[in-house]
């Protein structure tokens, strides 16, 4: 069947049922030329994706605890005073105040729709089954909403028994008419219905929720709105506040400022506003960051480039930290899919087995990696030839440098978050303020021949003993929490600084006074002028060459000690043999794919001479022979090729007609009107 | 002392005069005069008065003429005078003198779009073969294509050429098992709501009807999420299409293709297409982005007559035209006839509304063609029926009667129909 036609737009195609595909996932790493255990890698994909994502969600799910633990009991407290009618819900009835939480979410509109489907499904368990999530979309005018309003309501009140018939209400829903007063009186049923239930099926049902809950209506991009649809709705919604127990959440991703510039006062000062905070998108990127990169738990790591264009992305284009994740998840299945070796890189648990199944087509694969061919050239020469040539030699040595691998990760984490902790103590941030830009430093190259590298450690020379000790403190406690064997002595070397700090507080004080008395007798003795500026000079050589106290010794060796964790287990990763079976290297393909630039490409191909050639060959052959066509009949060829490349130009949004006059065109791009 | 005036003068007035303008030689006489006759004082007064704003200062110029020599300032003044009436005659239209050659006055008729066509295929193609192993090169991504459709993204492509042939070939080569969906985007009647309609009428195979676009999308996104065995892929050639590009359009596809288990596939050409989608929209596309640039011929494209050189209206609405019109009475002929003079004769009027009703019925009745309100109102039902005139309510409440037809076919019809008279 043709998908070319002149009266329709839309083609169907089905194929015959028996025809349908089967199985469809392991068909797609296959069909490729280079050798490669194609289904072992898509379920390795699989597999650690799979893992990653339950780790986002638990992420997730951590960080919005705070929030919604505060929502919820906010949402108790608004609702306690309605059903216990005290005294002050009685003055609020009378001012008509609607309890309002103002959500503050952030400019990353993309990662907000995550939140609110959390909000609303754990209000749902917890705290009532009347919840309606509006959109400013969905709600173009005051009846819109309501409608949208009342759809939703009356959905969920037959999700709570969902004994009745669905299409029943849904007809029935669409004929009420959408008012405050029909609202009301359908929270007025269900609350009857509900209590008049058999308490032990009203257990069952709804146990959680309490006897007359709020209904909730989260108005989830407050921004985009139309002003007058939010006023309307909570000047209606305010004089029926005390038959019904209503509770506003507004999602704001500018500042809560924007209540104010919204609404006027005579409505806003019908809404009892409590403010909430979210944790800000960088924040929730650190987090990710550190819970998916920064931990030996998944295999699969990002090089230094493509980290760079994932950050870059965010903090440049959106904030959002659902887009870095799918740029995440595109590495991961690039990674998988470009690179054949990509089966070794799972849990250690697995690599054993799976290094001993590699084929001979994976060993050369393995040969041709650069990486390894340096390690090769480094080693002596029978070696050379046993590596070359033996197979199941070499599935030996690449197991073992794979657990080299394995273990310079283990150790590389705790040292750089150390220095981490150094260097964010210190002033201006030589190293970077994150973690994330420490960690792309140590990618890129040795840090320590960075120039930031060497004023941090310098300024780090300089700090006072308490952020020293601080500092310290938190060392030991990674080194502890990272669990690594190797540490061991490093934690015991740290302890022993320590120790050594607090036993210099008691002699300081001691030295210190020693100093300052017998100095001053000396000042005191000599009287004469030569002899005092004699020993003034004295004292001043004697405090330069005796800069360095005890503490600051101290200072120095430790800050040496550091120096010397960060030369040996800092390590840029490219450095390390077979780093290309877990490490995605290729920013091009991210940059390509997330962050395209449709106008670079049709400039870049309109500028390719080639293509000049074919789009507007016209213009050769017509200057080429001005005598051949001296008559006024233009070639009828070359007419017709003139009129399609004007169509196509109009395609591609280069000219449009202009209506002004016959036959003419503006230019729309490049320096057009 | 001429130069340092000059260089006063705002640059953007500099600009505009210099461009049309000859005069740019007085402009610079007529600063220095100034400057000749003010003293220090004054001049600076000027100066600065002049480079904020071009006309104060040339008025305040002109109202204190100093004492001394009257003579030379009147001339100068009807210098300037001139200079200033120059200025405002020089920036009272924008007309820019443009050539009159139109391509009515070519020789060559204006190609029908089937002689076109024809044309165009005999055509070399130019570099052939390196277009070929380009599109080669493309179709090696198809099994890429595939797997991360699965995984959940959408794929778009851009670049130049059309790559109306890349996805067909993909169509052809990996989606014959699947079900799927092709949409030309490009199709001039193309709608989100008969996008919709095929998929819930000939994919979920539902009968009935829908209030609205958003219920109807409710529905598919339910029906999907349901069944986890439905999968669909969606092809859209030109994404960014006339009818497509609208913000609810694009809303309604982009959460469509959020789905799970819809895999959408699509092509952009215009330029400023990524323009159409917002952070929102982006997300719920979640596109990963395909350069293929094809060089290849936009043919199916550009082949619905939109382009501005082929022979506009087509010969499908005059023929249909004279079809209807056939098998309809003498008098109701008549009667079209009539609107249909009415209108050309008001074509150059760009806000002609078209004609009254009660006008026509005047003029019908003048004409023996009807002899009563009801019989013309009758007659025009059919022609309403037929799709031949359009009514409109004007903003007085009057009904107006059009005919939706270009001036040009319409012309030829009547033409045609005084050939048969």
């Amino acid at each position: 069947m043709s998908t070319c036609s002149v009266s329709k737009g839309c083609f169907v195609f089905k194929p015959s049922p028996k025809k349908r595909r089967v199985s469809q996932k392991t068909v797609h790493f296959g069909e490729r030329k280079d050798s490669g255990d194609t289904d072992l890698q898509f379920v390795t994909c699989q597999a650690l994706w799979n893992q990653i994502k339950q780790e986002l969600e638990q992420i997730q799910e951590d960080l919005n605890k705070q929030l919604l633990d505060n929502l919820e009991s906010f949402l108790r407290r608004s609702h306690s005073e309605f059903q216990a009618k005290t005294t002050e819900w009685t003055y609020r009835m009378k001012s008509r105040e609607i309890p309002t939480a103002a959500l503050v979410l952030g400019v990353n509109v993309t990662d907000h729709d995550l939140t609110f489907r959390s909000i609303s499904e754990v209000l749902q368990q917890n705290v009532t089954p009347y919840i309606a999530l509006l959109e400013a979309k969905d709600c173009t005018g005051i009846k819109n909403l309501m409608q949208k309003l009342m759809g939703q309501l009356m959905n969920c009140y037959i999700d709570v028994d969902s004994l009745e018939d669905e299409d029943n209400v849904q007809v029935s829903h669409n004929r009420i008419r959408c008012s405050m007063t029909s609202l009301v009186n359908w929270y007025e049923g269900v609350t009857k219905k509900t209590s008049s239930e058999t308490p032990s099926k009203k257990r069952t049902s709804s146990s959680r929720h309490w006897l007359s809950s709020p209904i909730v209506v989260i108005f989830k991009d407050m921004e985009s709105f139309t002003t007058k649809v939010l006023q309307d709705f909570i000047v209606i919604s305010s004089q029926h506040i005390h038959q019904l127990p209503l509770v506003l959440i507004f999602g704001i991703a500018t500042s809560p400022m924007i209540i104010h510039s919204l609404l006027p006062h005579s409505v806003s000062s019908l809404l009892c506003i409590e403010l909430f905070q979210s944790l800000s998108c960088k924040e929730h990127l650190s987090t990710v960051v550190d819970k998916l990169l920064l931990t030996t738990q998944f295999p699969f790591k990002l090089g230094e480039k493509v980290l760079q264009v994932l950050i870059n992305i965010f903090l440049y284009h959106d904030f959002s930290v659902q887009n870095f994740i799918k740029g995440f998840q595109l590495c991961i299945v690039e990674h998988f899919y470009s690179q054949p070796l990509s089966i070794l890189c799972c849990q250690m648990a697995d690599v054993k087995t799976r290094v001993n199944s590699l084929s001979h087509e994976q060993c050369e694969n393995v040969r041709r990696l650069p990486s390894f061919r340096r390690y090769v050239e480094g080693q002596v020469s029978e070696n050379q030839i046993a590596l070359l040539t033996a197979d199941n030699y070499l599935k030996e040595v690449v197991q073992k440098l794979l657990e080299d691998l394995h273990v310079y990760h283990e150790n590389y984490i705790p040292v750089l978050r150390c220095l981490h902790v150094l260097t964010s103590s210190l002033p201006k941030y030589p190293l970077g303020k994150q973690i994330r830009e420490l960690h792309c430093m140590c990618l890129e190259d040795q840090v320590w021949e960075t120039e930031e590298y060497e004023s941090a450690l310098q300024l780090a020379r300089m700090l006072n003993k308490s952020d020293l000790v601080n500092v310290l403190q938190q060392c030991v406690e990674i080194f502890v929490s990272s669990a690594v064997k190797e540490f061991d002595q490093t934690v015991e070397k740290l302890k022993e600084f320590l120790t050594q700090f607090q036993k210099l507080e008691v002699a300081e004080a001691f030295q210190e006074r020693d100093v300052s008395v017998s100095s001053q007798k000396e000042l005191q003795k000599k009287t004469d002028l030569y002899h005092l500026q004699k020993s003034l000079l004295e004292l001043k050589e004697s405090r330069r060459s005796k800069k360095l106290t005890k503490f600051e010794m101290l200072r120095f060796e430790v800050v040496d000690y550091i120096d010397g964790l960060v030369r040996s287990y800092l390590a840029p990763a490219d450095h390390k043999t077979l780093h290309e079976v877990v490490y995605f290297n290729t920013p091009s393909v991210l940059r390509e794919h997330l962050n395209a630039a449709p106008r670079i490409a049709l400039h870049t191909a309109l500028n390719n001479p080639h293509c000049y050639l074919k789009a507007f060959s016209t213009v050769v052959t017509a200057a080429e022979g001005p005598d051949a066509a001296s008559s006024d009949q233009v070639d009828d060829i070359i007419h017709a090729r003139f009129i399609r490349a004007v169509s196509e130009l109009e395609l591609l949004g280069f000219i449009k007609p202009s209506k002004q006059k016959t036959d003419h065109v503006a230019r729309l791009t490049w320096g057009g009107c | 002392k001429k130069k340092e005036f000059v260089s006063t003068t705002p640059y953007r007035l500099r600009k505009r005069l210099a461009a049309p303008n000859p005069y740019l030689e007085s402009e610079s006489e007529y600063s220095a005069s100034c400057s000749e006759e003010e003293d220090e004082e004054d001049q600076k007064e000027v100066n600065t008065v002049l480079s904020s704003r071009k006309t104060p200062g040339k008025t305040k110029a002109a109202s204190t003429p100093p004492p001394k020599n009257t003579l030379t300032k009147k001339n100068k003044e009807d210098k300037m005078n001139k200079l200033v009436e120059e200025y405002f005659e020089a920036h009272s239209s924008s007309k820019v003198l443009t050539s009159d050659r139109t391509l009515q006055k070519l020789q060559k008729r204006r190609l029908n779009q089937q002689t076109l066509h024809d044309l165009l295929k005999k055509a070399p193609l130019a570099y052939a073969d390196e277009i070929k192993e380009l599109n080669q090169q493309h179709g090696s991504l198809f099994s890429k294509w595939m797997l991360q459709l699965n995984l959940g993204f959408n794929i778009v492509l851009y670049g130049l050429g059309s790559k109306r042939d890349l996805l067909e070939k993909f169509r052809t080569s990996v989606l014959q098992d699947s079900v799927h969906l092709v949409v030309n985007g490009y199709f001039p009647g193309i709608t989100v709501r008969s996008i919709l309609n095929s998929i819930t009428e000939d994919v979920l195979d539902h009968i009935g009807t829908f209030r609205s676009l958003l219920d109807q999308l409710e529905f598919i996104m339910k029906r999907f999420k349901e069944d986890s065995s439905l999968e669909l892929y969606v092809l859209i050639h030109n994404l960014d299409s006339q009818m497509l590009r609208g913000e609810r359009s694009q809303q309604i596809l982009a959460q469509l293709s959020s789905l799970p288990s819809i895999y959408l596939i699509a092509s952009i050409d215009h330029i400023n297409a990524p323009l159409m989608w917002d952070q929102a929209k982006l997300s719920l596309y979640n596109w990963l982005w395909y350069e293929t640039t094809t060089f290849s011929p936009y043919v199916e494209e550009t082949s619905y007559e939109n382009s501005l050189l082929v022979q506009q209206s087509g010969s499908l609405a005059l023929s249909s035209l004279m079809h209807v019109l056939r098998s309809l009475t003498l008098n109701a002929r008549g009667i079209f006839r009539l609107l249909a003079q009415y209108q050309l004769e008001n074509k150059d009027n760009s806000s002609y509304p078209g004609l009254s009703f009660q006008d026509f019925y005047q003029q019908c009745r003048e004409a023996f063609l009807v002899n009563s309100d009801l019989t013309l109102r009758a007659q025009l039902t059919e022609f309403r029926d037929h799709k031949l005139i359009r009514t409109k309510r004007g903003a007085d409440g009057v009904e107006y009667l059009l005919i939706p037809v270009d001036d040009s076919t319409l012309t030829d019809f009547l033409e045609k129909e005084d050939e048969d008279v």
